[in-house]
Formats: structure tokens, sequence, C-alpha cells
């Protein structure tokens, strides 16, 4: 166990205390007085699990291959930029772009999300990124997605509450979203399809969702109470008779 | 069907008499133009690009691939292609897609330029039998130097050099992803920048394994699609490059047509098989200089602050964005002209958005030289470079080297016939199809490539020698001894070069 005192250090200063202290073979970091330093866990590897307190900022983990870092509470944007592998867990809220291109991990946050959530997620068969959102999410949610699992549960909202904004899964041409609630066709996308989920649909909910509570203290059963809605990619080529040969 | 009516644009022709019948053509054509008719070859000449593959493999030259004398009648207004493309669109309702750089009749100002020479005055120097330094560092440079004697007597430099990419010449491979081309046209890449001491790009559709062994002599590039992109891939070349704008599509994305997208191809890039692998427009985590600057450090501080590179197409206000980049932190800005080549981009975009790169060249170094901060960055300058010629009057302008892919291309067979988007190369440099593919040899034409690159070398060093200098750095920026001939005042102003006889 290392604790490392964030207060009035730069990015580059604090990244490299952290870094070093993953080399030792440190598994367990608390950094204090995190104050918007950016790009935390940058390119990291390992095991280790980092805990922040404080409100770290922007490109937080991104490009990250292993560590859990762990946010006492809110965080801001570009979580998870480019990230491999690893876990992110955001007790409070967090900003815009989480997870853009994402290509492995989880990233838990139990609050809402900003806009631009899940952008060019990545997917293969083996390596499949997943963000569980606990709240709400903002306009944009999984564009361009090419894979991997998107799962939004508005947890203290009311049945019908709209739980993502407009143009949800433009541009989708791989991966699933699942959103725990009603889904209004008028605000997704046009290459998006909307079912109710299958078996294998809801093992693969009810796993990131046990996953998610295990980090905030829920019971899965409760939050599997409510429904599902499963959005697909209707084409794999959204794109394909926009051009003349 | 109804049959287009668009004629084809060329006629594919064998000769009865000439033709053995040995089927070559057949096997060759990637584009299915040819099939056995039981006693004779059958031409289905709409589907001919005029790559001219059959032709070199015809063991008698009985084909002859002609433009198509059917023609529309000749209009100085309505030409050939503005009709043509009329008829497609009215066909498809679709976007016209094409491949390389474009073929309209823009001035290329490359050819209004001719370089001094030396004449009495001043000696020539024979670069035969006398040293002369094309090596080139792209890179950050310190604004000024100091030096400090070691204790054993050694001269050292003071301050402490930012890292720099090493290159034996002037010259680049500009970035083409595995995907756009083969991994066989990219291993003719690889071995040649290997052995000629220059880099390779990896465009972004990520680093196949079968590529690593060539890491010294790679830069790998992120994009708005993050193809490919891991921490291992951020640190395997010599530098990472971010890409926001191509020449040929200034302002609009990537896109690798799904039939270019097999399953090695989507592992690379992690997505499916068969899809259109669309590079958003934007980068939507860079809507700013700012923002700009927060993912050159979040891959400076992935990789150790290796040297990072952010590539652009050159548009209108070229000069204030690169000054932007500059002072966002970049290493290194990568200009791409309006003459640059690609993979796949609409016609409409290619033929008519953005600025030549001889214009841009002038402009950015121009700018970051009034304002003190051109030390800052290498400019790299690309887009319809094809020539050591063309090459030598971009460095004379202002750039620190010059990036070609086209004529890469060329060594490998190339023939520019643009129809790189739909994966039918025949010659094996532009499409997954693994028939196709296994042409290229990559010892066999890697040869071809060093062979180009080190007579560029030989060239650059002539003209250096004819110019009485013998480094390439004396001829950096050194717009002095370049000259313009047919060009307006203003041109003349903006290049910053005096007009012949003065």
């Amino acid at each position: 166990m290392t604790e490392i005192n964030a207060k009035g250090l730069r990015f580059k200063e604090l990244n490299e205390k952290i870094r070093a202290a993953v080399a030792k073979g440190e598994k367990e970091i608390t950094v204090k007085g995190v104050n918007g330093q950016y790009y935390i866990g940058d390119g990291l590897r390992g095991t280790a699990t980092i805990a922040l307190d404080g409100v770290p900022g922007n490109d937080l983990a991104a490009f990250m291959d292993g560590p859990t870092i762990v946010i006492s509470g809110n965080a801001q944007d570009n979580i998870g930029n480019t990230m491999n592998s690893g876990r992110v867990v955001v007790k409070g809220s967090a900003g815009d772009v989480l997870g853009y291109g994402m290509r492995g991990g989880r990233i838990h946050v139990l609050g809402d999300v900003g806009y631009r959530v899940g952008i060019h997620m990545k997917g293969l068969k083996k390596q499949s990124p997943t963000i569980v959102v606990g709240g709400k999410a903002g306009d944009f949610f999984g564009e361009y997605m090419a894979g991997g699992v998107l799962i939004l549960l508005g947890l203290n909202e009311k049945d019908g509450a709209t739980l993502a904004g407009d143009y949800l899964g433009t541009g989708m041409h791989g991966g699933a979203i699942y959103i725990r609630g009603a889904v209004d066709k008028g605000f997704c996308g046009a290459e998006v399809g909307i079912t109710e989920p299958d078996a294998e649909d809801l093992a693969t909910i009810k796993e990131a969702v046990g996953e998610f509570c295990k980090d905030f203290g829920l019971k899965p059963e409760e939050v599997m109470k409510k429904p599902f809605k499963k959005l697909y990619p209707a084409s794999l080529r959204p794109y394909g008779n926009l051009y003349a040969y | 069907m109804f049959k287009s009516l668009a004629p084809p644009e060329y006629l594919a022709t064998i000769d009865t008499v000439k033709c053995i019948r040995c089927k070559r053509c057949i096997l060759n054509c990637g584009w299915g133009v040819y099939s056995w008719g039981g006693d004779k070859v059958l031409i289905a000449t709409s589907k001919c690009v005029k790559c001219l593959r059959c032709y070199h493999y015809c063991p008698e030259e009985a084909i002859q691939i002609h433009d198509n004398p059917t023609r529309f009648k000749a209009n100085a207004c309505w030409g050939y292609n503005n009709i043509r493309n009329i008829k497609r669109q009215a066909e498809s309702g679709g976007i016209p897609l094409t491949g390389m750089g474009s073929d309209l009749p823009y001035p290329i100002l490359f050819d209004n330029l001719l370089i001094d020479a030396c004449q009495v005055t001043n000696p020539s120097i024979d670069p035969l039998r006398e040293p002369m330094e094309l090596r080139t560092y792209l890179g950050k440079k310190p604004s000024s130097v100091s030096f400090v004697d070691d204790k054993d007597g050694h001269v050292r430099l003071k301050e402490k050099m930012p890292p720099q990419i090493k290159l034996s010449m002037p010259v680049m491979f500009s970035p083409m992803s595995f995907g756009s081309i083969s991994l066989n046209a990219q291993k003719v890449l690889a071995i040649a920048a290997k052995e000629c001491g220059i880099v390779m790009n990896t465009g972004e559709g990520g680093l196949h394994e079968d590529l690593f062994p060539y890491r010294e002599n790679i830069i790998v590039q992120v994009a708005s699609g993050r193809f490919g992109v891991n921490p291992d891939y951020l640190n395997a070349g010599v530098a990472v490059e971010i890409k926001i704008g191509q020449g040929a599509k200034p302002g609009i994305g990537g896109h690798l047509p799904g039939e270019k997208i097999p399953l090695e191809v989507a592992r690379a890039r992690m997505i499916p098989v068969g899809t259109d692998a669309l590079s958003p427009a934007p980068q939507h985590d860079i809507y700013s200089i700012e923002d700009l600057r927060q993912l050159i450090y979040a891959i400076k501080e992935a990789t150790n602050y290796k040297p990072v590179s952010v590539k652009i197409a050159a548009v209108h206000n070229v000069a204030a964005i690169a000054s932007g980049i500059v002072r966002a932190g970049a290493d290194i800005v990568y200009l791409d002209g309006f003459r640059g080549g690609t993979g796949a981009a609409p016609t409409i975009i290619r033929d008519h958005l953005g600025i030549p790169i001889e214009h841009a060249i002038a402009a950015v170094d121009d700018r970051l030289r009034q304002e003190g901060i051109r030390n800052e960055a290498s400019i790299i300058a690309a887009g319809g470079i094809r020539s050591s010629a063309d090459a030598a009057k971009a460095i004379a302008l202002g750039a620190d080297a010059v990036a070609i892919a086209t004529t890469a291309l060329i060594t490998m067979g190339c023939t520019v016939c643009g129809k790189c988007y739909t994966g039918n190369c025949s010659w094996g440099i532009t499409t997954q199809r693994p028939e196709l593919t296994a042409r290229l040899d990559p010892e066999v034409y890697a040869e071809r490539l060093i062979n180009l690159v080190h007579a560029w070398e030989h060239e650059l060093k002539e003209i250096l020698g004819a110019l009485g200098i013998n480094a390439i750095e004396s001829l950096r920026g050194n717009r002095e001894r370049l000259r313009g001939v047919g060009l307006d005042t203003q041109t003349l102003d903006i290049l910053g070069v005096k007009p012949a006889g003065r």
C-alpha cells in the first residue's frame, strides 16, 4: 500500500510517481488530493489498483492496459480513451467522450455521463470492452459503435423515462447497446435496430451488471428486475448505398 | 438490366491472330474483363480500368487497351467526365468514389519553379567525389545551442536535445494503412525503408506482426477511428502521428470500403468483417488547439515522450492552423497538399477542396518564422511529389522532408488507374483478395523501391552539387535558390520566390 500526495504536482510528476510505484510491484496505490491532473494512468500497464481521492482531469486511463482506477467522486472528459484493458470505476458522474475507441476492459460510472460516450468502441470475440452507466447519458451515446457492450441503467429514473439523449447509436455498425427502460425510435440513429434481448444478451447483461454492482455494493437482482431493450446495428454497411462505384 | 448510358472508358482488344489462347489475361485481370468462350477470350470491356496488367502478362503482345473513341461529343464546357459522372449519379444516386490524387489540370507550381546553379563565380561541387550530406533529423530543435568542454577534451552540447527521427535523406513514405493497401505492399515499404535508412508510416489500420522487425523505420498513426491503437502499437515505432486530415479529402474522414475488409484486416482494426471502416470526419475529442494538445500529451505520456507528428490537409488557413499545432506541442507538422493520393475518396471532395502543397509549405514556413517558432517543429510536405526535383523544390520552399506514396506504389506496378477503392487491384497493391496480393512478392518489389530511393538520393546530391552546396541543410528554406517562370506577382509573393531573370 503506497500513498501519493498529488497536491501541487503537475501531471507528469504525478504519473512518474504512480509509474514508479507500479514498477516497484505495488498493488494498492492511493492518491490523495487529486485536483484536475490530466492523463492519470495514461498508457499504464500491470494489475495495480489505484484509488483516487478528488477529481481527476481529462484523459484518465487513456491507452491504459490492465490496472484498476477507482475515483471517489466525479470524473471529467475522455476517460478510457482507446483503453486496452483494465477497469475504471467512477463513484460520481463523468463527462463527455468516455471510452473513445475503447478496445477492452470496463468503465463503470454510478452517476450520469455526458455526450458521445462509447464513441467508436471496438470489439473482437475475445477482447470486448464494456461500459456500464448507472444514470443517464447525453446525445450520441454509442456513436459509430463497432463492437463491445454499452449498458445504460437509469437506476434512479421513473419507469418510462428516456435514459439517453438524441442520436442514440448513430453510425453503429457493430456491438450492442442495452438500455434498462424505454427507447424512443425517434431519438435513435437511422442505423439502429431495436429489439428485446435474447437469452445470450441477457447473459451478457447479467454478467456486466454483476461486475458493476460489485463495485458499488448494489444488488444485481434488484437491477435486473426492470426489462432491457437491445439496440443493434441494422446493417453492417450503413452507408454502403451512399457511393457509386 | 438497364444498360448504363455512360459508354465504357476503355476498349480492351485482343488480336485474335496473335493470341495463343494461353488465358494469362483471364488469370491476371482482377476486374473480370476476360473470360473463356470455348475457342477465344471474351471481353467485357466496360469493366476495364486500363491498369495494363493483362498487357504486361500477355506473352504475344496481342492485347491493346485504347481510350474508347466512342465518347460524348467533344465540348469544352461539358467534358467527358462531367457528363459521365452525371450519368453515373443518375443511375445510382450515389457519390462517385475515386482513388489516387486529383487528375484535373490544376496548375502544378513545382513545374513553374526552377532551381539555381553555379557558373564561374561560385564553384559547383562534384557529388561523386566529394562528401554530400543528405541526413535529416525531424523533431523539435533547441532555440539556441551552447557547448561545454568535457574533461577529456570533447565538446558537448549543453542543451538536452529533444527526441529526433533520423533519416538518411529527406524522403519518407506517406501513411498507407493495412486495409487500404495489402500487407505485402506494406512489407515492400518496410523493407525499403529499413534498407534506405528512412521511415514508412502505418496509416490508420494497426501494425501487423510481420512488420515488427522494422520498428526502427516505422511511424505509427492514430486517427479518429482509433483502428489498431494500443500501448504496444504506440510504442512500436520511432514516432506517433495524429492524423487530422488528408490532402485528397480535407475535412472528411477515412473510408475503407467493406470489400477491402476480410478477416485479417477486421482483426487488426477490431471491427466486423465486411463492414465499411469509417474514420469519422472529426476527432470528437478534438475541437480546438487545446484539445489537440491534450491528445498530443496523452500520447507523449503513453510513450515516454516520443516525437509526435500532426498530419493535416493543406487548406486555406493552413498557416494559422500549423502555428496552433506547433504551439500545441507537436514535434512535426505533416502537410498534405491538394494533389495528395487516397485509397478512397468522393471525387467531388478530392477534386475541389484544399490548396496545393507548394503554397502551403511557403505559407507555413513563413508564418512559423515570423512567430519565431520554426525550430519548434519540422515540416513534412506531401501531396504529389513526383520526382527528386519536386522534393528539392519543396525543401527549398521550407520543408524539412517530403513524403511519397503514389511514387512508391508506382514502383510496385501501379499505373495510377485510380480504382483503389474497389479492392480489385490486379497488381496486388490496393486489394485484400489473396489471389491478387500473392502477386506482390515483397522482396522482389522492395528491390525496385530501393532502386528508386537510391536514384533520388543521387539526383538530390547532383542538384546540391550544381547549387554549390554540400548539405541539404543549406537548401532548406533557401528560396533565393528558386526562380519562378510564368507566375503572377502575387503567387511569387506567396511563394517568396523571385521571377526568373531577377
